[in-house]
């Protein structure tokens, strides 16, 4: 078996070039010639244009254009498009507001597109967007989740009344109202999930150039999926054929959904580009980020979970206002719809689920997927709902979770919410980690705490999520406007090197390690050998991209399919070099031997013979390069349990995580220092949102938290060191048993910690649970505790 | 426009610049060396850390001329002959990486504790790193990977 194969850690082969400082980002690509851009952004939250001088601009040192909406309306480009239909529960369609790349009239967010400089220099166009005159007519706006459909509140769109992008259902409405009517016990919360800035540490950037001899476009861009956003600015925008655009997305410093969607910037670089001549660039400045990538999560949500007397979930009813900013972004409407109502079973046999959704516009920032994208929202509402179900009927909150577990010999497992779990073992994630936490002692710690003046909780987390996306027959019924299957090409040269081409893109996931890995494993040949390459609309067949925790799923299997049809081929010759039938050909370890005898060639012989095909079977085509494409027979259904221990500093409010257990079921594993630093970060990214982060608006539409200075980004101080481990239910519907682990961690972690806190402190909160909500909390509540 | 001199990794430099020019945008436009990251504009985020005369520096925080005469040593100039420094080593061994934008940041800044502070615990590396983000990792192999390159530096 080979040593650097599936299930080694071995160490990642990307790694040199960033730890010398060689990795090649976007704002490290100079072009010849190149320009640059600067984008003028709307101060205000809603507004007129009422006009915008350019001349002072224009005539502005080094000003080589200044772009408007007219600019852009000229060109006949369109605006930005949503991907996914989602209709509402009286079958109408969603109501897509405009979107224009440079605002059309109205802006409708702070940093809004408005119009862009480009200049010889960056300073050059910086300083002379100082000199741009835009006159705006300030308009009331509405920053309010909860309250955008309220009558009188300000219209984002004229033309789309009570701000409502859709009213969404799923379940069975009648049979969850009976259930709720029968039960012996109803849990009912109101809860708040927070909205998110993503933030890359790699701010977004793009090159736009244009080539008139060819009238071909080339786009640098940080991007998570270089093949949609050629069709997407192709088709939907319009600036040229697909074969006349080149997208290219070189190394990406990260992106946990927000660079999945097409942006207004890269856009207008192309344009400007082919106006001025020469490549233009923009890279964004943090406020920028902060201001114009898409934010997540910002929902608020009503529920009710029913139990009979003996504590089993009869029935969950959930009504959730989803915020989707401004405009809808690119994915935005299947978040809290098909990402987020269908994960509502969570681990539980609850019979009647019904879930309805509506979606609101807002002068804010546009909302999207962001890390998890509605899975992690399902899990907030669920494992928050049970938590303080267990608590209200005095119940433990583990036990409660394990008596209403869907059980392990209950797969497949259909769910009231259209989704078809096909694996899982929910009791042994919850047993693991109830041992790693040792929390038969909690009552002992909890006791050494408060001698020491401190308050002492523990929380609970039992999250699914549905990755691997997806099936595109499925996805298709559900209104999404693509198919989202994965390709590979795997591509040998004469001495036996290999090329792998993946669709999907690696922007922190170590792709170009991991699926060496299943090159080595598959084929045999060492994974110095291999080659990884991705993000070049003209290197790599067309591919779907990287978010969903799909790549493994989904783009590995394509790599797993491609080296089948390898190893068919080289069968053939193997046989006719052996002299023997193909049917006695064994391919094991890089070797293609017949069977029972110690006669054979190895593939490095084999893929020579296919090269310098002088001895060769007859009718077969020489080479040795094989595609595939894959598209799943279901999503995946990656699970696990966490287990976060607190302890509050009542004086000060301050919660300190003492210990954080996290046992994920994600199938298979290639390579587990590679997941387990996936999870890491994931966790963080949960603990985060549970404790420091959280997008503040002001009433007029202002985002006060929109610097370092101003949003808790998790510090290394805030985070603890994490205890994780793995449990093992392979996927039944791939080959290779993976599920995938990218988003687990901050799909998980948040309920964990807000459950643990409300533990300590005895009543529950809304995220972030900074020091001073904690604090108040507490003084509100100041002889809870000590009444117990 | 001002003219500016310095030794960066080893070699005398000299250049004329605009005076507003930030050390950062000295050392990646004008020297082509990109492995200094910029990740935001309030000097919080630490991808630009670099070393002045042996000091961690956020390189986003001063003006190219206010460089005049230093010693600069930025992430492409710690391997020698092709040799990892230790940070570099640990970082890649302890997987203390992912996206690699804050990577370049993380290791001057470590090398620079580890300076200070040959042992430093897990709780003085996490104080450390105050003012170094990272979104990928969630700290935990960052904070692992110094404490071996810490014990590697001390052997």
């Amino acid at each position: 078996m080979a040593t650097d194969g599936i299930g080694a850690s071995v160490r990642r082969k990307e790694d040199r070039r960033f730890i010398t400082g060689r990795g090649r980002y976007t704002d490290d690509i100079d072009r010849p010639g190149q320009a640059y851009a600067y984008f003028i952004r709307s101060p205000h939250a809603h507004a007129r244009i009422v006009g915008i001088d350019k001349s002072q601009a224009e005539a502005a040192p080094g000003v080589l254009a200044v772009l408007d909406g007219d600019d852009v309306k000229a060109a006949g480009w369109g605006g930005l498009i949503c991907g996914w239909m989602v209709k509402s529960r009286d079958g109408s369609d969603m109501k897509a507001g405009p979107h224009p790349l440079l605002a059309q009239g109205k802006v409708r967010y702070v940093g809004d597109h408005v119009a862009c400089v480009v200049a010889a220099s960056y300073n050059e166009a910086r300083d002379a967007a100082e000199l741009v005159e835009v006159d705006y007519e300030e308009l009331p706006a509405c920053a309010s989740t909860a309250h955008a459909r309220d009558r009188g509140q300000a219209q984002v769109h004229d033309d789309i009344p009570g701000n409502t992008v859709y009213e969404w259902e799923l379940g069975d409405l009648a049979a969850v109202d009976q259930a709720i009517a029968r039960a012996a016990h109803v849990t009912r919360i109101d809860l708040v999930n927070n909205r998110l800035v993503p933030n890359a540490i790699e701010p977004r950037a793009a090159i736009g150039e244009y080539d008139p001899g060819n009238e071909a476009f080339t786009l640098y861009t940080t991007s998570q999926n270089p093949h949609v956003a050629r069709l997407v600015i192709s088709a939907f925008i319009g600036v040229a054929p697909e074969h006349k655009l080149h997208v290219i997305a070189p190394d990406v410093g990260g992106g946990f959904g927000s660079k999945i969607f097409i942006y207004a910037e890269e856009c207008v670089c192309l344009l400007a580009a082919r106006k001025v001549g020469l490549p233009v660039k923009w890279t964004a400045e943090r406020s920028e980020s902060f201001l114009s990538d898409a934010h997540g999560r910002d929902h608020v949500t009503h529920a009710e979970l029913a139990l009979d007397a003996d504590g089993n979930f009869t029935a969950l009813k959930v009504h959730t206002t989803a915020n989707m900013g401004a405009y809808l972004s690119t994915f935005a409407s299947c978040v809290p719809t098909y990402l987020y109502g269908t994960l509502l079973a969570g681990q539980y046999k609850t019979p009647a689920i019904y879930c309805a959704v509506d979606a609101v516009y807002t002068n804010t920032t546009p909302v999207d997927a962001y890390r998890g994208a509605g899975r992690p929202e399902a899990t907030y509402l669920l494992e928050t709902i049970v938590e303080t179900a267990a608590r209200e009927t005095g119940r433990d909150p583990a036990e409660l979770r394990r008596k209403n577990f869907i059980p392990a010999d209950a797969f497949p497992y259909q769910t009231p919410v259209a989704l078809m779990y096909d694996t899982g073992n929910y009791q042994a994630s919850l047993d693991e980690a109830l041992r790693l936490a040792d929390y038969k002692s909690f009552a002992q710690r909890r006791a050494a705490s408060e001698a020491t003046g401190k308050l002492r909780g523990v929380g609970f987390s039992c999250y699914i999520e549905a990755c691997g996306i997806a099936p595109s027959a499925v996805v298709g019924s559900l209104g999404c406007g693509v198919g989202l299957w994965e390709s590979a090409k795997v591509r040998f040269s004469h001495t036996g090197t290999v090329q792998v081409l993946t669709g999907t893109h690696t922007h922190g996931q170590g792709h170009e390690t991991t699926f060496a890995q299943l090159i080595a494993e598959k084929l045999g040949v060492p994974i110095d050998k291999v080659e990884v390459i991705h993000g070049d609309t003209e290197k790599t067949p067309v591919g779907m991209g990287t978010y969903g925790s799909r790549s493994i799923a989904v783009g590995g299997q394509a790599i797993v399919n491609a080296c089948d049809k390898i190893i068919e081929k080289g069968k053939k010759i193997a046989a006719h070099l052996l002299e023997a039938s193909e049917g006695d050909i064994e391919f094991k370890d890089g070797s293609f031997a017949v069977t029972g005898t110690d006669r054979a060639k190895s593939i490095g012989e084999v893929v020579f013979a296919a090269y310098v095909p002088h001895n060769y079977p007859a009718g077969l085509e020489p080479g040795m390069e094989e595609t595939a494409f894959y598209d799943p027979a279901n999503f995946t259904y990656p699970a696990g349990c966490y287990i976060c221990e607190v302890e509050v500093e009542p004086d000060t409010g301050i919660v300190e995580i003492d210990r954080f257990v996290a046992v994920d079921d994600f199938g298979k594993v290639i390579n587990p220092m590679i997941v387990e630093g996936q999870v890491h970060g994931g966790l963080a990214q949960g603990i985060g949102q549970a404790l420091t982060e959280g997008c503040v608006y002001d009433d007029n539409g202002q985002l006060l938290s929109a610097s370092y200075m101003d949003y808790g980004m998790p510090k290394a101080g805030d985070v603890p060191s994490f205890q994780v481990a793995l449990t093992e239910t392979p996927c039944t519907h791939n080959t290779l048993g993976v599920k995938g682990c990218g988003e687990a961690g901050a799909i998980g972690a948040p309920p964990a910690v807000m459950n643990a806190i409300t533990d300590a402190i005895g009543v529950r909160i809304d995220m972030p649970a900074t020091p001073e909500k904690v604090w108040r909390a507490l003084q509100d509540r100041p002889m809870a505790r000590a009444a117990e | 426009m001002a003219s500016v001199s310095m030794t960066v990794n080893g070699q005398a430099v000299t250049r004329d610049v605009e005076p507003r020019t930030l050390l950062v945008e000295f050392l990646r436009q004008h020297l082509d060396l990109t492995g200094t990251h910029v990740g935001c504009d309030t000097s919080q985020c630490g991808a630009c850390v670099i070393h002045i005369n042996g000091d961690s520096v956020k390189s986003c925080t001063m003006l190219a001329v206010q460089a005049e005469g230093a010693q600069i040593t930025t992430i492409e100039g710690l391997a020698k002959n092709g040799e990892l420094h230790p940070m570099q080593a640990a970082f890649r061994e302890h997987h203390g990486l992912q996206c690699g934008f804050c990577t370049p940041g993380m290791i001057m800044s470590a090398i620079d504790l580890v300076k200070r502070n040959p042992s430093p615990s897990e709780t003085e590396i996490r104080e450390w790193l105050e003012g170094n983000l990272c979104r990928c990792t969630g700290y935990h192999n960052i904070v692992k990977a110094i404490q071996a390159a810490a014990a590697d530096m001390r052997s």
